[in-house]
């Protein structure tokens, strides 16, 4: 019977969808993210239900198996499956793939700042270091969540033409994340940590700055007042959402210089998403690969860009462009990311790969350790599996 | 800012210029036309002149003998520039002294359900926004189209029969009850209130809808945006997010459809002054307009015209005060 039914389906495009069956979906799933939503936005939680313990108290954030899906009205979108990787203290961790593979999801997923009700955190776990304490976010109510954002862990987003409420002032939108964290702090107090934060992004006219409305600045002042808000409250953790991608080279340079400069200023650690390899390259300490919701590959920055192991990898290093290397047509991976509704239980790059072997027939691959920082899932490096065991 | 009200204002006098040449060449081309029917009546009457001679003789006398332009320029328009619009036709008082009369009736209607107007569609939209897709959201844009969908005279028929019939509780039409002569000062602003219960209701329930819904496609347009995110990243607490940062943007287009509804505060409500025989300017122009009385009518069109040009203008001087980027230096 469901033999039958699977040669049905198959028979139509692999898209349709009966309307029949996609009310079904949004049944279930307004039942699924109800529950969820209900319990993130109790009052009252005790702590003690989202404390933990950090496995290495040198990490800053710890994601273990992390699952983040979206509900949607076609099927479950499995936009984060399975994420394990961590960043450490005072480090850059740079975390690449190309556009829809999670990168944002896995950041925005530490926010909370899923698109609710139909991106939930699944299961899995995202410790938070906090120093005296760890907090367990993928557990944390809505309320306790308020009091991390911006203040433990901020982010830098990728728009920055769009990011700023265009309806306030500047300064009234820095003070805003000052004022929330250090709610005892005199008006006059929080102003001039805010004069001083734009200073320190290196707005030269702060105080005229400080009234002006955000469509009377260009977009690399914008995201400079970006990066003071989020570094306003010296965080632990930054997440910069391809922080320079809407910027032109020349600003990229100097956003990416002050975020280095801050970092070892405040001593904070930085979570840079992007799907610039040179970016990565001059920034970031460890490299994560990531494909299709999965991490493919990680290790430090030395051994991605000396070792690319992983097909995906070195198909994406092969199609940067290097300086003094004549070529006529820039690598391209062939094919796209595939579908995330209904993965199939293999590796997901296996139609892409030009270096297939036999195993990758079977199951996804598990994550192999070529050294002790270097992983990667690719059954090519099989044989390093066996070793391990 | 000054200047630019200016110009606007000078703009203003253009544009009404011309609507109230076409309004006049539109009333005087009507078919009914009251000199017609008051020659008609006259000259039915035993022993008085025949019905052409009656005709021109009233023709003269209103000073309908002039062609379409010559009457706007040599009749209308010169006393209209003097504030002077003229006795009425039909109702047979200064157009003015009339249109006292009526108008504030209408005024209160429609001020009240205005106001509640707002009070109720800003905040539901807003909660059925930010709770998509929830029973709220359902609700609330259930009860929204069944306001928009309802016909004013089914709504308030259904009212009447409830309210007044099945349970007795008000009056079945009117503006004063009864006893309103034998009343105090309250008691009569008390029996009035009684009796514009039913017309606000109806007036509120019927045009809630269309302004919840915009409320609540702009708030969603808005919460969706990037500096939302920004907000929440920030830490700011939900309730802030919703009410401080996206309600402000929200704001942006509502205050053009609230700025646009300043004429309709003082056109009254045809429809539902007649079903509770409210005598507002709603119902009287259109007894007016049907009569052809051509100064109330005129008096009426001009005076909406310079509301509407006013909201308009108002509008957009609203639209820079809440949007900072349309500020003119």
């Amino acid at each position: 019977m469901s033999e039958n039914k699977e040669t049905k389906k198959s028979a139509r495009s692999a898209n349709y969808l009966s309307a029949k069956e996609s009310r079904r979906i949004s049944r279930q799933n307004r039942k699924i993210t109800s529950a969820m939503e209900k319990k993130y936005r109790r009052k009252n939680v005790p702590e003690s239900e989202y404390l933990t313990q950090m496995h290495d108290p040198r990490n800053v954030v710890e994601f273990d198996d992390l699952h983040s899906y979206f509900f949607t009205d076609t099927g479950t979108v499995k936009a984060v499956d399975g994420v394990t990787y961590e960043v450490p203290q005072g480090m850059t961790v740079g975390v690449v793939g190309e556009s829809g593979c999670g990168k944002s999801v896995t950041s925005l997923s530490l926010m909370q700042l899923l698109q609710r009700p139909q991106g939930q955190i699944v299961s899995g776990s995202i410790r938070l270091n906090l120093g005296d304490k760890a907090y367990d976010v993928a557990k944390m109510p809505m309320r306790a969540m308020e009091q991390i954002r911006g203040n433990q862990v901020s982010m830098i987003f990728q728009e920055p033409m769009t990011s700023l409420n265009p309806v306030f002032r500047i300064g009234a939108q820095v003070d805003e994340v000052i004022k929330l964290h250090n709610p005892t702090w005199s008006k006059g107090q929080v102003k001039q940590r805010t004069i001083e934060m734009l200073e320190m992004v290196g707005i030269a006219n702060s105080e005229g700055v400080y009234r002006m409305y955000p469509h009377e600045l260009s977009g690399g002042m914008r995201q400079r007042v970006m990066i003071s808000i989020a570094l306003a409250c010296n965080p632990r953790l930054i997440i910069a959402d391809e922080p320079t991608t809407a910027l032109d080279v020349t600003i990229q340079a100097q956003i990416l210089d002050l975020l280095r400069g801050l970092k070892d200023k405040i001593n904070s650690s930085i979570m840079l998403i992007t799907h610039d390899l040179g970016v990565i390259a001059e920034m970031a300490d460890y490299v994560v690969v990531m494909y299709a919701g999965r991490i493919v590959e990680k290790g430090t920055a030395q051994e991605i860009f000396s070792n690319p192991s992983h097909p995906y990898t070195i198909g994406l290093m092969a199609s940067k462009p290097v300086i003094n290397r004549r070529v006529d047509r820039l690598y391209s991976i062939p094919g796209k990311v595939p579908n995330p509704i209904d993965m199939p239980d293999y590796c997901y790059f296996r139609d892409r790969c030009e270096q297939c072997v036999e195993r990758c027939q079977g199951k996804y691959p598990p994550e192999i350790h070529l050294t002790d920082t270097h992983v990667v899932s690719c059954y090519r490096y099989w044989d390093f599996h066996k070793e391990d065991k | 800012m000054s200047k630019y009200i200016i110009k606007r204002l000078l703009i203003c006098v253009m544009i009404l210029f011309f609507v109230t040449l076409i309004i006049y060449s539109i009333m005087r081309c009507i078919p009914t036309s009251f000199v017609e029917s008051i020659a008609r009546e006259r000259a039915a009457l035993p022993g008085g002149k025949s019905y052409q001679e009656w005709l021109a003789q009233l023709n003269a006398a209103y000073g309908m003998d002039k062609g379409i332009l010559e009457g706007y320029f040599t009749n209308w328009l010169p006393s209209a520039v003097r504030a002077d619009f003229g006795d009425s036709w039909f109702f047979n008082v200064p157009v003015v002294e009339k249109f006292n009369d009526v108008i504030w009736n209408s005024f209160t209607l429609s001020c009240i359900s205005f106001v509640l107007e707002i009070l109720i569609a800003i905040p539901l939209g807003i909660v059925a926004a930010s709770k998509q897709y929830s029973r709220a959201d359902y609700a609330i844009t259930v009860f929204a189209l069944i306001g928009i969908s309802l016909p004013t005279f089914f709504f308030a028929t259904i009212l009447k029969y409830v309210f007044s019939i099945k349970l007795g509780w008000l009056d079945l039409f009117g503006q004063v009850g009864r006893y309103y002569e034998q009343l105090d000062t309250w008691g009569k602003i008390l029996d009035v209130g009684r009796h514009y219960i039913m017309p606000i209701i109806t007036l509120v329930f019927i045009s809630i809808g269309s302004l919840m819904r915009y409320t609540r496609t702009n708030m969603l347009e808005v919460l969706n945006a990037d500096y939302i995110r920004t907000a929440r990243a920030k830490g700011v607490k939900e309730s802030r997010v919703i009410n401080y940062h996206a309600f402000r943007n929200t704001m942006i287009p509502l205050v053009t459809i609230i700025g646009g509804t300043l004429p309709s505060l003082f056109s009254g409500a045809l429809i539902t002054e007649t079903l509770f025989q409210i005598e507002g300017i709603g119902w009287t122009s259109y007894q007016a307009m049907i009569a052809g009385d051509i100064p109330f009518s005129m008096f009426y069109m001009t005076f909406s015209a310079i509301l509407t040009l006013l909201g308009t203008l108002i509008a957009d001087i609203l639209y820079a005060v809440v949007d900072p980027r349309v500020r003119v230096a």
